[in-house]
């Protein structure tokens, strides 16, 4: 049965390129998230309260009684990089609630609709997530600076930093998408949200170092990703500051992950509108 | 023979033990308005979303446009455009950001307005075939009107297929050319508007067809789920 004669060429003509189109699609979808942002900042305001707390309540109160070993660094200064990873986690493991509202505004519908690869779709997602946490960087930067850590601004540094929380925004919130994709409605997912933060940073190297761990609990921690954005932002955001695996290898951990993902997440989207 | 745009042979969805859509055969021809109507759960739904490629068929085959749905999708996809039942115009705005841009810009948007923005981004390719699920649910008589006479504008110039599910009689007579009544996943009777009255009687109405096949009886189908989506849908879209 082939009855049904194909239509205007028009629309054939798409994508001759898929790199670029997938490229151009996960572009869209990011930009669209952008200008969500920059018609309503309050969410990166109120963002901000939070590692605030950890900074100056949190870090000077340990900073003062030095129970924990940190090295040549103040414990605030040790504490800084985690606090900015925090941060990202936080921002980027709610994303999937985002898109079940937006799976049932239809809006997914209408994306799954389109010629758009999958993948693009996910990617824009990510993408979205790791500008997120840029923004949530700077309002880091400046409470750090304004509490006296010493920082680096060497390009190289800055540019590091930049890599880490994109790719690590990028990470927690593709595996808030899968999430999302597997438990369908906003109130499971904000029972599975609050079960997966708390763990994943207190058993991670973020507030405390690897070495002080407890045998199972450093197990977990050298497992979680987390440890690894932590990692890499130690070694680059603090002046003195030294990662304990090296940031390309941080980089390049993070980077398979997020790939792996990535590609369940692809798999896993198009679920969400059955 | 070419001008047939979407076809359906033995089309089959099953949900476990509930079948949505149970062997499920239909054509569309180039260039028509056609109507899905039926009771809640009798498969609408179920239906356009296997034919735009977001629900694989359990068994049997579509083609739209010209491409087997489930072979190729991608294909399917550059030729269609989609407007879902659940968009609410609140939502739709609080997307766009726009709640926080002008107080008074949102108040102009309403609901009519929504969906025929819905409608422009669902024709920004100029696709062939264009599925909307219940369209002009929750919309006032004149927001109604205007979604139809786009509609068919779209129809008239550029000869677009279109194919709307709905509940509302008063659309299915007025808009579509023709009709097919589904009822447990299966069509139970097709044909333009005027056919479908005339097998009933000189003064039917669609009403009357509607009630007949759907057996005046409490629907065991469409489930509490149904129900309440498009409770909420007509409330924000109010």
């Amino acid at each position: 049965m082939t009855s049904a004669a194909p239509a205007a060429p028009l629309a054939a003509s798409a994508d001759a390129d898929p790199v670029s189109g997938f490229v151009r699609q996960s572009l869209a979808i990011a930009e669209a998230e952008v200008r969500k942002l920059a018609r309503d900042p309050t969410e990166l305001l109120t963002r901000a309260v939070q590692p605030a707390l950890w900074l100056i309540v949190f870090g000077s109160v340990f900073t003062r009684v030095r129970a924990i070993p940190t090295g040549n660094l103040s414990y605030l200064e040790f504490m800084a990089p985690g606090v900015l990873a925090q941060s990202v986690l936080f921002s980027a493991i709610f994303f999937g609630i985002a898109v079940i509202w937006e799976r049932d505004l239809g809006i997914i519908h209408k994306l799954l609709v389109s010629p758009a690869y999958r993948g693009a779709l996910v990617m824009g997602k990510a993408l979205s997530a790791g500008l997120r946490g840029l923004s949530q960087a700077v309002i880091i930067y400046v409470l750090a600076l304004v509490l006296g850590i010493h920082l680096q601004f060497s390009p190289f540094a800055l540019l590091g930093v930049a890599t880490i929380v994109m790719l690590g925004s990028a990470l927690f919130a593709t595996f808030s998408l899968i999430v999302a994709c597997i438990v369908k409605t906003r109130e499971r997912f904000m029972g599975i949200g609050q079960v997966l933060t708390m763990p994943l940073f207190f058993a991670s190297n973020a507030i405390y170092p690897l070495a002080i761990m407890p045998p199972w609990l450093r197990a977990v921690a050298r497992v979680n990703p987390l440890t690894y954005v932590v990692d890499a932002l130690r070694g680059l955001m603090v002046q003195g500051g030294h990662s304990l695996f090296g940031a390309g290898a941080d980089v390049a951990l993070q980077a398979g992950v997020f790939v792996v993902l990535l590609t369940i997440a692809a798999r896993l989207y198009p679920g969400l509108v059955r | 023979m070419p001008d047939i745009v979407i076809a359906t042979t033995a089309l089959t969805r099953r949900y476990d033990a509930l079948v949505a859509v149970d062997h499920l055969d239909l054509e569309v021809r180039r260039g028509v308005i056609f109507g899905l109507l039926g009771p809640n759960g009798a498969g609408k739904t179920t239906t356009i979303k296997m034919l735009t490629t977001l629900l694989p068929p359990t068994s049997g085959a579509a083609w739209v446009a010209g491409f087997e749905v489930a072979k190729n999708p991608r294909d399917v996809r550059r030729r269609i455009g989609y407007v879902p039942q659940m968009v609410s115009a609140d939502g739709a705005l609080e997307f766009m950001g726009l709640a926080a841009a002008a107080e008074a810009l949102v108040r102009t948007y309403s609901g009519g307005m929504i969906r025929r923005l819905e409608l422009a981004q669902a024709m920004l390719h100029q696709p062939a075939v264009l599925f909307l699920d219940e369209p002009t649910i929750g919309l006032d008589p004149l927001a109604r009107r205007a979604v139809w006479e786009r509609l068919e504008e779209l129809q008239d110039r550029q000869g677009t297929t279109i194919l709307i599910s709905t509940h509302d009689m008063e659309e299915a007579d007025a808009l579509c050319d023709e009709l097919a009544i589904m009822h447990r996943g299966r069509v139970a009777s097709r044909g333009t508007p005027a056919e479908l009255k005339g097998q009933i009687g000189p003064d039917a109405t669609l009403d009357d067809v509607f009630a007949g096949v759907a057996g005046g009886t409490i629907e065991a189908g469409g489930g509490y789920r149904d129900v309440r989506r498009t409770r909420s849908t007509a409330r924000r879209l109010g």
